[in-house]
């Protein structure tokens, strides 16, 4: 915007954004906007509102099950750009194999439906104790296997942790690939519809608070220390290990759950869903909403989904926008929309009186 | 033994392959520290290019080979113009999601102009002479040789000429030489050109020995190719080199001995485990940290 020809330069010296930014309009609505952050009992009554609609939408056709399909996607993908926010952002490393624990979930919740449980349970009521404990088996799947990158972390960092995690999403495609016995190359075919609205929101809501607690808990500042710098903090006596352990296990969990909540959506998974392409997907949500930031993800995750439905009229040009607009954001935005900010919601209230002085936790980071 | 033998060149083929465009990966990376994730796709579009040419110019091997390695080399600086050099500044990530973007970009503007794929049509002659066994074909032996040659010239350009001395001199440290006079912009565009214009001649040889070419090509040998560059110490040449043959040949070994399907599986394996004893890679020095 900067380079625009200057031929209606001399009218005003202030480029178009800054002048539209400057209209009374606009600027009571971000005064108001803002005012709005500033209230706290507003989550809870989101949450509330959030929690009836989902089952209230399901039930009235208050939207069409397109629609519906698009707003649970959406809280998947909330999900997994919020585990993976939890590596990339707040401890600063460089995963690029998100969709491999996303796999392990889903095949897992995926085999547990399809061939290993009876029938019957997932039949009438029994169904909404059987559902979580399949996503939570999932979840747990995909933490075990997180426990296992994690291990190569204490040696490595930086690009070469990239590499140990790329390698392990393109090695659990091709395990899964080679394994007859759940599919192999052509995968798991009719799971049962299990995911509903009222799940996905639960799993999504409890995924934001349980991280949004880890990252204020005492390990969760082990975790940001570990991102300003690593050796500084292990001096500070900060147990690296343990920490990175501990992410690693939480992220990939998270992960796992959202991969069985997908499997039960999607109704059909097979190796090639879960391949670096979709690895990328997650890594635009994390950076397209600003690493280090739980609404940074809710929202990058929000609006990358919506938008490519949105463009969908596009047809295949929309794949050719979404990138530019991604280049475009990074090169004028580069910590991505909320990078490093945080709304007010997500703030526990201790930290809010502390952050009267200082914004702790969210200190410069590159 | 002969089967051993037969397999080792193909190794060496596509070995060649991944170390043309490793060397990509790890020449940006030595001199901007930034993993150029559009590469892979660079390589594609090399590829592309070098279809079109054949098909609207009917030219042979070499002078589609030299189109395609000008048009890549200016596609990549261009790209570093317009889409890196802004964000030298900006946290390292940025950067990286930049060439992600990209790298996207290019496959999906490819697919609406190609949405099927397109099937090569042969540049050489190929003749195929059998030595004590061996099926040797000429294209074979030209793709080793000339990427080879390729390899040889930058490494003579990285280490002998005066822009090779600005490369590494820019690689060392980006505060003081510019104060020496040394036009780092320049230096920088100079290595993106020759980088890509190097993925761009592996594009147009693979598209030659795989004669079947899609706009989605460039992911998975990207990142392979990435991975060589890594296996060898990312950021050093002759690393990148070694990396590529290493990774190719184990890929070829794999395919010829066990079932095909667990190419990707064994060599992956490898990598972590060449990782977990050599966290820098072959040939890569861990930097020295400072607190």
């Amino acid at each position: 915007m900067t380079t625009q020809p200057s031929n209606d330069s001399s009218k005003s010296k202030l480029s178009w954004s800054a002048r539209f930014a400057q209209s009374p309009l606009l600027l009571r609505i971000a005064q108001a906007w803002e005012a709005l952050l500033a209230r706290r009992w507003l989550l809870p009554v989101l949450l509330v509102i959030g929690l009836a609609l989902s089952f209230l939408i399901p039930q009235f056709r208050l939207v069409n099950e397109y629609v519906q399909l698009i707003m649970m996607y959406v809280g998947i993908n909330i999900i997994m750009t919020i585990s993976l926010n939890l590596i990339n952002g707040y401890m600063g490393e460089f995963s690029v194999g998100h969709a491999g624990f996303m796999a392990v979930g889903a095949y897992i919740g995926a085999l547990l439906t399809t061939q290993v449980l009876p029938y019957a349970w997932l039949e009438g009521p029994l169904v909404m104790i059987v559902f979580p404990l399949i996503v939570l088996a999932g979840g747990a799947g995909a933490a075990l296997v997180g426990l296992l990158v994690a291990v190569p972390s204490f040696r490595t960092r930086g690009d070469y942790l990239a590499i140990v995690t790329l390698a392990f999403n393109m090695i659990v495609k091709s395990v899964i690939e080679n394994i007859e016995a759940i599919g192999g190359p052509r995968g798991i075919p009719g799971i049962d519809k299990l995911t509903t609205m009222p799940w996905v929101f639960f799993w999504t809501v409890l995924a934001v608070w349980v991280i949004r607690n880890f990252i204020y808990s005492n390990f969760g500042r082990g975790v940001l220390s570990l991102r300003e710098d690593e050796i500084a903090s292990d001096l500070m006596s900060v147990n690296t290990r343990q920490v990175k352990l501990l992410a690693f296990v939480l992220s990939s969990f998270f992960a796992g759950i959202g991969g069985a909540l997908f499997a039960h959506l999607l109704q059909f998974i097979s190796p090639r869903v879960f391949d670096i392409i979709k690895s990328t997907d997650f890594l635009i949500m994390v950076y397209l909403g600003g690493i280090g930031s739980i609404g940074g993800s809710v929202l990058g995750a929000t609006i990358y989904t919506v938008l490519l439905e949105v463009l969908r009229p596009l047809q295949v040009w929309r794949f050719v926008l979404m990138p530019l607009l991604l280049v475009f954001l990074m090169l004028y935005r580069p910590r991505g929309i909320m990078g490093l900010r945080e709304f007010r919601w997500f703030v526990p209230n201790s930290e809010l009186l502390v952050g009267k002085k200082k914004e702790v936790g969210n200190a410069a980071a590159d | 033994m002969i089967y051993i033998l037969q397999q080792s060149l193909n190794a060496l083929q596509l070995g060649s392959i991944y170390a043309l465009i490793a060397l990509g990966y790890t020449m940006v990376y030595g001199i901007l520290t930034m993993i150029n994730f559009a590469h892979g796709d660079l390589f594609m579009v090399g590829a592309f290019f070098g279809f079109m040419a054949a098909l609207a110019f009917k030219l042979p091997f070499i002078p589609t080979l030299l189109i395609s390695m000008i048009g890549v080399g200016l596609l990549g600086v261009a790209i570093e113009r317009v889409a890196y050099k802004p964000l030298r500044q900006a946290p390292r990530v940025s950067a990286i999601i930049t060439a992600l973007g990209v790298g996207i970009f290019l496959e999906n503007l490819t697919l609406v102009f190609y949405p099927y794929p397109q099937s090569v049509p042969q540049l050489l002659q190929n003749i195929t002479w059998t030595i004590g066994g061996v099926t040797v074909s000429s294209l074979q032996i030209i793709i080793i040789l000339m990427s080879l040659g390729l390899m040889v010239l930058l490494d003579f350009i990285v280490r002998r000429t005066m822009v090779g001395m600005a490369m590494r001199a820019v690689s060392w440290d980006k505060t003081i030489v510019p104060l020496m006079g040394v036009p780092v912009n320049l230096v920088i565009s100079i290595t993106f050109a020759i980088g890509t214009s190097l993925g761009g001649a592996a594009g147009v040889m693979y598209s030659q020995a795989f004669p079947v070419i899609d706009p989605y090509m460039g992911i998975m040998i990207g990142w392979k190719a990435f991975i060589s560059a890594v296996v060898g110490g990312i950021g050093n040449i002759r690393g990148a080199m070694i990396g590529g043959f290493i990774l190719g040949g184990v890929e070829i070994m794999v395919a010829a001995f066990l079932p095909s399907t667990y190419r990707d599986f064994v060599a992956f394996t490898l990598l972590l485990v060449l990782l977990i004893f050599r966290p820098y890679g072959i040939l890569g020095q861990p930097r020295p940290q400072k607190v």
